[in-house]
């Protein structure tokens, strides 16, 4: 047994105390600097919780994920999914509630589109990103997305919900741009226990 | 003042940590597995439970949600009698999107037929969930300051789930209010006509 040494404020070698400590655990986050990508690997929580902050392109597109079950070597899980939007342009002259068809999926093997972005300086995506039991080889797995996005002139917000069909457990996910970089922008990964 | 001891890299006599250390703002209260479960009930102050005025909204997780007959609807209910009776009168609106693995039958449309006006009744929170053997319902339910007795009791839900019937997506939206100013202390889901074969729901509670 290690011993436990008290260095300053800090104590090390520690590795549990009696203390609730919270149930929402940051496994990992990345900061995007001119990213093809951003890749996290997977583990065995019920849910994962993405966070996604100031996502801001290189190119005008769509962000956009896709999940892996070989550690990442394709990302091609086969997907069926729903996706409506609310828009609102800044003139006032256009708003919607409205299914929309062109970024939906059904058992494509593509990248699921999370929102639409433009390049102005000060346009970017926001928002969150449920996975359920992507450890699973019993069911197939169930995302929900809702993300808001300054595509400008529009104000969007984007629904995505629909699962990965496959019973192989799913243990890499891709954030991307459908072209070019992730200029900038974090995505924070949790644990729910 | 207590000496802390070390104990095996643990350390045994930490009963609290500085306020300015963060402990993270969501609690797991209790987690329940079903096997082949007529329902899973939450009641404050059993088995761990706590539905009180300990937090200020609490979030119901799904994961997986498995039922044993086929294209059943995933409820959930409130008591205001600790479990004796699951009847709040509620006020909802849901609606979903959805799409087939076919691709067709493209929708997003309000469920006129699924939502409530001053009704007891159980408040659907996904329709026609499919018992193929990776077929359930996952998502997540928040209902806010249930032991208020001031406010009605307000709750949104969104589940992604396999549709048995229309073999595809269907992500559902629901919210609503407990239309009662009597605390909240018990929360039920089951199916319609259908055991929960499988499938956890965990509770948990925010600061």
């Amino acid at each position: 047994m290690g011993l436990t040494k008290l260095n300053n404020i800090s104590v090390e070698d520690v590795t549990s105390i009696p203390v609730a400590l919270g149930d929402m655990v940051l496994v990992s986050s990345a900061t995007a600097s001119a990213s093809a990508s951003v890749e996290f690997t997977l583990g065995d929580y019920k849910e994962y919780k993405f966070f996604f902050v100031n996502m801001h392109p290189s190119t005008t597109s769509f962000f956009q994920f896709n999940l892996s079950t070989d550690n990442g070597s394709n990302y091609n899980v086969v997907k069926t999914t729903t996706n409506f939007i609310s828009y609102h342009n800044e003139s006032g002259a256009d708003s919607a509630l409205a299914y929309n068809g062109g970024s939906d999926l059904a058992q494509e093997t593509g990248d699921q589109r999370l929102g639409s972005l433009k390049t102005d300086n000060d346009a970017n995506l926001g928002g969150t990103m449920q996975l359920f039991n992507p450890s699973s080889t019993t069911f197939v797995k169930h995302f929900i997305t809702r993300t808001q996005n300054s595509n400008i002139p529009y104000s969007e917000e984007y629904y995505v919900a629909g699962y990965a069909n496959t019973t192989s457990a799913v243990n890499k996910i891709i954030f991307r741009q459908a072209s070019g970089n992730i200029d900038a922008g974090k995505i924070l990964m949790y644990g729910i226990n | 003042m207590a000496l802390v001891t070390v104990s095996n890299n643990s350390l045994t006599a930490v009963t609290a940590i500085p306020a300015s250390i963060p402990t993270g703002a969501l609690t797991l209260i209790k987690s329940i597995t079903a096997s082949s479960s007529a329902s899973i009930s939450f009641v404050d102050g059993t088995d761990g439970v706590v539905l009180d005025d300990t937090y200020s909204s609490y979030i119901f997780k799904f994961i997986n949600i498995h039922p044993q007959n086929d294209a059943r609807g995933f409820y959930v209910n409130f008591s205001i009698d600790g479990g004796s009776n699951y009847n709040v009168v509620k006020t909802t609106t849901c609606f979903l999107a959805r799409l087939s693995e076919a691709g067709t039958g493209a929708d997003l449309q309000y469920k006129t037929g699924e939502d409530l006006a001053q009704s007891t009744a159980d408040q659907i929170l996904n329709q026609e969930v499919g018992n193929g053997a990776d077929e359930s319902v996952s998502g997540s339910m928040q209902l806010f300051n249930p032991s208020s007795t001031t406010y009605v009791k307000h709750f949104i839900s969104r589940t992604s789930g396999y549709e048995g019937n229309f073999s595809g997506e269907y992500d559902w939206h629901t919210a609503g209010y407990c239309n009662t100013t009597s605390a909240i202390d018990a929360v039920i889901f089951k199916f319609n006509s259908s055991n929960i074969d499988d499938g956890i729901i965990k509770m948990y509670g925010i600061k």
